[in-house]
């Protein structure tokens, strides 16, 4: 059985801390896994929402007033003194076991929901699920904190080319555009003066997208291990981001640093050490070797692949147009930003800058048909989607029209099985259609609103439609097959609204 | 930071007619290594929080306890009494006297120190060493290794 117990003392220097042992002692020897609140002078270390989620049943041993006890709503509760607990642990314990059969609720805890009162960051992992549901349920943890990350950074970003022109992004971070060599904003308190209010929108955004892997790879590991998770998930996730890996460099890196601090709470180590566990050893050891891990053992092979690919690509050079436009449109929704995607937009730059316009407009428009056909997909069915992912959908759609591939990750990032082939095959249709049209761009980037340096305009955007009709397609049978509604098995994709003791 | 306890804070032959007189027994020794500045005022804190719920815990133990503004450093006073002094506990006398004082202002470092120091008294194997101690520098070396891992 799985208990959480809280003990106080009107002091909080002896009792609180006596109860605890006790209690841990006859959970020990009756077999049960219990986790205590000491909620003493020490400073009360809260209970990890997720464990509360996974108990049986709570156990209040407490002379003063529990704090946050609407935290333990719904679950079947044993209240007692501190003095019970450290006499007669394992006569509470007996009791407790009794209420669990029963299933009696919290008394005084209001029943239902209580999202406001959850005191931790969210997740809801079910620690009893098997492993295939668990991680799923990692990812969507991670996803539903990134997604804010993508809907406000992508929509500056998108803005900043509205009102700018996509030429700001250039004035902002230096490069060429339309014949136009930029210097980029060194100092950025000439940002405004350089690249105006837009290049301020610009910059803003792109430090919010800078986020997106990080915080994607933090929150993962933090649902696997909880608040020390958190260093190396963000870290694994910031190197990812430098070694090129992209998102899913980030998922790997988030998913090792959970496992990575897993293993080092499993260690037993002397009562004397276990006070600097939390605190200095494990985010310190886990940093260290996941950080290791994303430079040494990801980040190496990943830099031979782009060189590999970019060698194979200019191979290409002269093959069939259209099958050279399946594989860019293959490549620009395999990672959304990642090392392959980037591979093929530097091709389509690379291209642009020798004067052949047709392979940059299929690489823009096959990199804008994931969000804008997912977008699509969460509007015509709307019960395959999480509330969160629906949320992204509405970004998406923006997202999308500006060329930012980005907005389809936190789809990609949950359920990546699933989308990636489906987004894959409808980049692939749209790369092929436009390099068979023979639809130009000389814009680098900026989506939909650089239309006007797009030759054949209107092949274009049939191009576009048609990959947009495809992933949508592709997406909803995907979701739909071999699988229940998420609307109802994932409500906890959601940061807000979730409550850790309504399980 | 110096050590919780120390061999003139022990006390093996403790004797007192009530827990109140056995906890200041225990409190002058806290007050003559300098760790306790104003007895009364300190007894006056240990008997506020005795009043609340006697400190007296089943198998013996007698726990009076304060956090007060008259305590200078975390600090363990012991006492051993044969004859035994009620502390309140259901089950009769208290043999094991701890005086935990913690100055009011604690950090997190001093508290985590008595949490653990609280703990080990749980534990039977803790008590019976105790029990069988034959001298204080025997009690401060076990207090030493259990609670700080030393």
């Amino acid at each position: 059985m799985r208990i959480v117990a809280v003990t106080s003392c009107p002091t909080g220097i002896a009792h609180t801390y006596m109860a605890a042992e006790a209690l841990e002692q006859a959970a020990r020897e009756k077999g049960h896994e219990i986790k205590v609140e000491t909620q003493g002078a020490a400073g009360a270390e809260p209970l990890p929402a997720a464990d509360v989620a996974a108990a049986d049943a709570v156990v209040f041993a407490a002379d003063v007033e529990v704090r946050n006890r609407e935290r333990f709503a719904g679950k079947p509760l044993v209240q007692t003194s501190v003095k019970r607990a450290i006499n007669d642990a394992a006569g509470v314990l007996a009791e407790v076991e009794t209420a669990a059969e029963r299933g009696a609720p919290a008394a005084g805890a209001p029943a239902g929901p209580v999202a406001d009162a959850a005191p931790t960051l969210a997740t809801k992992v079910d620690q009893q699920a098997g492993l295939g549901t668990r991680l799923r349920q990692w990812l969507m943890t991670g996803v539903s904190y990134m997604i804010p990350f993508v809907a406000a950074g992508g929509i500056l970003i998108a803005l900043a080319f509205l009102f700018g022109g996509p030429e700001v992004a250039n004035k902002v971070d230096g490069g060429t555009f339309g014949g136009v060599e930029y210097p980029g904003v060194t100092d950025l308190s000439r940002l405004i003066v350089e690249a105006g209010w837009a290049g301020l929108l610009f910059k803003i955004g792109a430090t919010a997208f800078a986020l997106l892997v990080p915080i994607l790879a933090g929150f993962i590991a933090y649902a696997m291990a909880d608040r020390p998770g958190l260093v190396p998930g963000i870290v694994s996730g910031l190197l990812a981001v430098e070694i090129g890996a992209g998102f899913l460099g980030g998922l790997a890196g988030g998913l090792l640093a959970g496992a990575i601090v897993l293993a080092i709470k499993r260690v037993k180590v002397p009562r004397g050490v276990a006070g600097v566990m939390p605190v200095v050893v494990i985010p310190l050891v886990s940093t260290l070797v996941v950080g290791a891990l994303m430079l040494v053992v990801i980040g190496q092979p990943i830099a031979a692949l782009q060189e590999g690919l970019t060698n194979w690509l200019d191979g290409l050079s002269g093959t069939n147009a259209v099958v050279l436009g399946v594989l860019l449109g293959l490549m620009m929704a395999f990672d959304m930003g990642g090392p392959v995607n980037k591979v093929a937009y530097a091709f389509g730059l690379a291209s642009l800058a020798s004067g052949n316009l047709e392979i940059m407009a299929a690489v823009m428009a096959a990199g804008m048909t994931p969000p804008l056909g997912l977008a699509l997909a969460t509007v015509v069915r709307k019960q395959l989607f999480t509330p969160a992912e629906r949320q992204a959908g509405e970004a998406a759609w923006l997202l999308g029209a500006s060329f930012i591939t980005e907005g389809a990750i936190p789809f990609a990032a949950g359920d990546p099985v699933r989308v990636i082939p489906s987004l894959m095959v409808g980049s692939a249709v749209t790369g092929a259609l436009s390099m068979a049209f023979g639809a130009t761009s000389r814009a680098p980037h900026g989506g939909i609103w650089v239309i006007g340096l797009v030759g054949r305009p209107l092949a274009y955007l049939v191009a576009l439609l048609a990959g947009i009709l495809v992933t949508a397609a592709c997406v909803i049978v995907a979701k739909s097959v071999g699988r229940r509604a998420p609307a109802e098995a994932e409500p906890s994709a959601v940061p807000t609204g979730t409550a850790p003791a309504a399980g | 930071m110096a050590d919780l306890i120390t061999p003139d804070l022990v006390d093996l032959e403790l004797t007192a007619a009530d827990r109140h007189e056995a906890t200041r027994r225990l409190a002058e020794r806290l007050q003559a290594a300098g760790r306790v500045t104003d007895l009364d005022g300190f007894l006056g804190d240990v008997r506020a929080r005795e009043a609340q719920m006697p400190t007296g815990i089943e198998g013996g133990i007698g726990i009076p306890h304060a956090r007060s503004a008259h305590v200078t450093e975390p600090s363990l006073g012991f006492g051993r009494s044969p004859g035994g002094i009620d502390f309140g506990a259901d089950d009769g006398p208290a043999d094991l006297i701890f005086l935990i004082a913690a100055p009011e202002g604690g950090g997190a470092e001093h508290m985590n120190i008595l949490a653990s120091l609280a703990r080990r008294l749980i534990h039977a194997s803790f008590k019976e060493a105790l029990r069988t101690a034959p001298d204080p520098d025997a009690v401060v070396n076990l207090v030493n290794k259990e609670v700080l891992g030393q």
